[in-house]
């Protein structure tokens, strides 16, 4: 291992614009003549549009334009688009009402984007979008997904009731037929609460439209900007993809919430033609970002699972009701299906399983993936019914894992998936050695006398990233192919760069992806720059997400690389006068085999420029390779993760006393950064344990949770340090052996926290967040009954 | 609209603002100093933290015309001369950042927190003073050794 190659616990390159405030976020960004954008939003949750008036606001100080749904309309621009179709269980298609970028006629949730005034200033446009008169006709709102189904007029007319698909998967009759043989069956009905991404950055757009040569560029907070390049060029049609340049710059997170394409970024290009070619900007303020990102999660599930006598697992049963929100957003239907039911197995050999999807219209915000997207809430399906089962059975739930994991491979579960590599075992011995399980009985005791209750919970997750192998998501209704491109150009002087599609938004790429290239041509790490989020600069690119990047985005450049390595060595032997075959690459050099003739990576580079040795005939001059790079199977990253907590009798309050998180994610790049995501990942799956829930009024379908003093984002004080091992198998479907680590906390803290706290109370079922007041109720309510 | 005078970062500036403009905005939209970020609407995320006077504050709730005469320092007046300041070092050493969004006001509010509560800081003292500073990306674990070690090297 080089210390600045695969392995290393290198710095970020990154950072050092970061910590001395010189990184460039969109809203960093101030182009000449730039106008401030504001939207007016929808204050009802449902309600026709009767008329807009728009005078005042467009004879108010500094205002430039106000734009409704109707000028949209008249310039023919088409709506946003739902890439996945999913077709119900008659064959039906997905029913996919219309998704304009201003509201046409009627908005379907609080937060629905109306008008836009463009004014000289910021406080200029917010000022007079108070002017902007909208008569609304109110309708019954639906926030709840089994009231939804039943709930008149329908949001969209396309879904009379309501309902965007029912879907399913698996063998109903084989998993029939294991209910009927089994001995014992644990039924559960599961809330999977919605949460709000909340990145901190919030979402930002500026659109700039350049009438001399009829070019647009949209700088935004994207995740994957190329995909953004294409939505709207080919759906909504503002510009062909000749004429429209997409950048996303330093981007403040994402977490799933920045992989959409939005209404706001599509009206600011639209807008800044519309008024003759002036930037007209915009950026969320926080509140916007509550009410109208792309939330997460909500699914309400009700789950079987049946056991033998000995606690082999047979069969699961599982009937998810999804809440899709008002419209469909980018990637929302592949979320509660094809990345959740195709999970289900978890990390055992479960002969039979039957899913049962209906995604839901309902008058919030559209639902799409967040962190982990489907994983999570499959997991905390499979994980709490599994503890559950070993309690009702008596049977320790370390040992019921035992005896249903998965110990050979490949393994072919009943929901799509073929596993490639694991070790369930290792990950469990190493877990329980480190969060000292014998000894929990006793801290147990010590905690009883000190008043207060402990418990032990597990999650022995599993994850599918890498995502994905093009033709496999094709045929299940993917509307794009999932590969990754890579370029590498190597500059005369043997420096570096490499042009990558994926997007990074924290997750270190410019570092991690500079090791790769650092080791493989032996040169340091500050000669490789990485380049990224900018249409006009890397060719093409499917973004980040899905714990992609490394397996996917990442092998795309290891590819790009041997062709480097091949092309070098035709150079190398042209100018040392040898056979190709008889040129070694090693340590950074070209060696002719038995001489000591031998050429450093920056002498071939040179020479490759120069075309002086070689005919050109043979080999053309320049050293640049590219690859697109199409996974043939998903990545299965996988672990246990223990969670300790500790319950305060009198406040409900629950602190969680010990972490322990073992992974097994193939090939580490730079443990440092992995260690970085898994902490990360963990405090949002405990956020959605223990504090965070999107409420919605179910009367009116106002969002209660609209700030940061209502929505309960956790805190440094809400956790203690997290241990975390490793084991390792690698992945054989990538050279690299990688299976992505950027999911994997979000997906297995839930199911972990829900499991302890219910084992500290000695309850059964518990929704989440399990807060103070929440915790509270049930202890005061079973202090009752056993009074 | 009042004009104000302010030492930012050690050089004098001027200026005129409305009455309503918030420091953050002046220091983003009118210095041009856009490390200080602003990540909410509630003053609760911390992204603006920045030092009026030595000691921190939200910029995005304080009134510019309030800071007339005041220094002001941001995260871009952090480092002196080239070398970083230990705190911003610690972040980097500890990778106590991922994105990068919340690091700024994370920065500058730990330099505070050791003009208040010394070099040698414990985990519960700096998790409890944390409370003002939102990080979605990190799960905080980083930062409080980043913190930690950079309260050690002032």
């Amino acid at each position: 291992m080089s210390d600045t190659g695969i392995g290393a616990r290198v710095q970020r390159k990154e950072d050092r614009r970061f910590i001395t405030g010189r990184g460039n976020y969109t809203d960093d960004i101030n182009l000449k003549n730039q106008t401030y954008g504001y939207f007016v939003r929808s204050p009802h949750a449902h309600a026709t549009i009767d008329s807009i008036d728009t005078s005042k606001a467009k004879s108010a100080p500094g205002v430039i334009a106000v734009l409704t749904g109707e000028d949209l309309a008249a310039d023919k621009l088409g709506g946003l688009i739902c890439g996945w179709l999913i077709h119900s269980k008659d064959g039906s298609p997905m029913k996919v009402g219309p998704h304009p970028a201003l509201a046409q006629g009627k908005v379907r949730y609080v937060g629905d984007h109306v008008a836009i005034v463009v004014g000289k200033t910021k406080a200029q446009a917010k000022a007079a979008a108070e002017l902007v008169r909208v008569n609304y006709g109110e309708l019954p709102a639906v926030v709840d997904v089994a009231a939804a189904q039943k709930s008149r007029p329908p949001i969209h007319d396309v879904a009379p009731d309501n309902t965007v698909f029912d879907w399913s998967l698996g063998d109903k009759a084989a998993t029939d037929s294991a209910f009927a043989r089994a001995r014992h069956v644990t039924k559960m009905k599961m809330v999977n609460n919605r949460l709000i991404p909340n990145a901190i950055e919030p979402r930002a757009a500026i659109g700039s439209y350049d009438a001399a040569s009829d070019h647009f560029t949209l700088y935004t907070t994207s995740q994957n900007p190329h995909v953004a390049r294409l939505v709207i060029s080919a759906f909504v049609g503002i510009a062909p993809e000749n004429k429209l340049r997409v950048v996303a710059p330093d981007v403040g997170g994402g977490f799933g919430s920045k992989i959409f394409i939005y209404a706001e970024e599509v009206v600011c290009l639209w807008a800044s033609k519309r008024i003759g070619g002036r930037p007209v900007r915009w950026t969320a303020e926080r509140t916007e970002s509550f009410q109208a990102d792309a939330h997460g999660r909500d699914h309400v599930t009700e789950a079987e699972l049946a056991m033998d006598e000995n606690g082999k697992i047979l069969g699961l049963r599982v009937k998810t009701l999804a809440n899709m929100g008002a419209y469909l957003s980018t990637f929302a239907s592949c979320v509660p299906t094809y990345l959740y039911a195709t999970l289900l197995s978890g990390q055992y050999n479960i002969p039979a399983i039957y899913a049962e999807v209906d995604a839901i219209y309902t008058n919030t915000a559209p639902v799409d993936a967040y962190r982990g997207a489907g994983r999570p809430e499959a997991t905390y399906v499979v994980e709490r019914l599994v503890e559950t089962a070993a309690r009702e059975m008596k049977i320790d739930p370390a040992e019921f894992r035992r005896r249903n994991f998965i110990t050979s491979f490949p393994h072919q579960t009943p929901v799509i998936m073929t596993y490639d590599a694991g070790d369930y075992h290792a990950s469990l011995d190493k877990a329980l050695q480190l969060a000292d399980y014998k000894g929990f009985q006793a801290r147990k005791a010590t905690a009883a006398k000190n008043g207060k209750l402990r418990g032990i919970g597990f999650s022995t997750y599993i994850e599918a990233c890498g995502i994905a192998p093009s033709a496999a998501i094709g045929s299940l209704g993917a509307g794009v192919g999932l590969w990754e491109s890579a370029e590498v150009r190597v500059n005369p002087v043997g420096t570096v760069e490499v042009l990558t599609g994926s997007h990074s938004h924290g997750q270190g790429h410019e570092t991690t992806f500079a090791q790769l290239v650092s080791g493989r041509l032996g040169i340091p790490i500050d000669n490789v720059s990485v380049i990224h989020g900018d249409t006009d600069k890397v060719q093409f690119g499917m973004g980040t997400y899905g714990s992609r990047s490394g397996a996917v985005g990442m092998t795309a450049i290891a590819k790009a690389l041997d062709k480097i390595e091949a092309k070098a060595k035709k150079v190398a032997a042209a100018v040392m006068e040898a056979a190709e075959a008889d040129v070694e690459f090693k340590n950074g050099s070209f060696a002719v085999k038995g001489t000591d003739k031998k050429m450093a990576f920056g002498e071939v580079a040179l020479a490759a420029y120069v075309a002086h040795k070689f005919p050109s005939s043979e080999i053309e001059p320049g050293l640049k390779e590219g690859s697109f790079h199409d996974p043939s199977n998903f990545t299965f990253p996988a672990g246990c993760h223990i969670c300790e907590v500790e319950i305060d009798r009198d406040t409900g309050e629950t602190r969680i006393i010990n972490w322990v998180a073992v992974d097994d994610f193939g090939t580490l790049i730079n443990p440092m950064i992995v260690e970085g995501q898994v902490h990360g990942g963990i405090a949002q799956g405990i956020g959605q344990a223990l504090t965070e829930a999107c409420v919605y009024d179910k009367e009116s379908g106002q969002l209660l949770t609209g700030s940061y003093m209502d929505y309960c984002m956790p805190r440094a004080h809400d956790f203690p340090q997290f241990k975390l091992g490793f084991t390792e198998t690698k992945c054989p479907s990538n050279p690299l052996g990688m299976k992505g680590c950027g999911e994997a906390g979000a997906i297995a803290a839930p199911a972990a926290v829900m499991n302890a706290v219910t084992d500290a109370l000695g309850v059964r079922d518990l929704p989440m967040p399990a807060s103070p007041h929440r915790v509270w109720s049930v202890m005061n309510d079973l202090r009752r009954a056993a009074e | 609209m009042p004009s104000i005078n302010m030492n930012v970062n050690g050089q004098a500036v001027s200026g005129d603002v409305e009455s309503r403009t918030l420091l953050v905005d002046f220091l983003r939209d009118q210095l041009g100093l856009t490390g200080t970020h602003v990540g909410c609407d509630t003053s609760q995320c911390g992204a603006c933290v920045v030092h009026v006077n030595g000691i921190a504050i939200k910029s995005c709730t304080a009134l510019a015309v309030a800071c007339d005469g005041m220094e002001v320092t941001t995260i871009e007046g952090l480092a002196m001369n080239g070398k970083l300041h230990p705190m911003q070092q610690a972040f980097q050493e500890y990778h106590g950042l991922q994105c990068g969004f919340c690091t700024p006001g994370m920065i500058m509010a730990s330099v505070d927190l050791v003009r208040r509560h010394g070099k040698s800081l414990d985990e519960a003292t700096i998790r409890a003073e944390l409370d003002g500073n939102l990080c979605r990306c990190t799960g905080y674990q980083n930062i409080v050794k980043a913190i930690q070690a950079g309260a050690a090297k002032m």
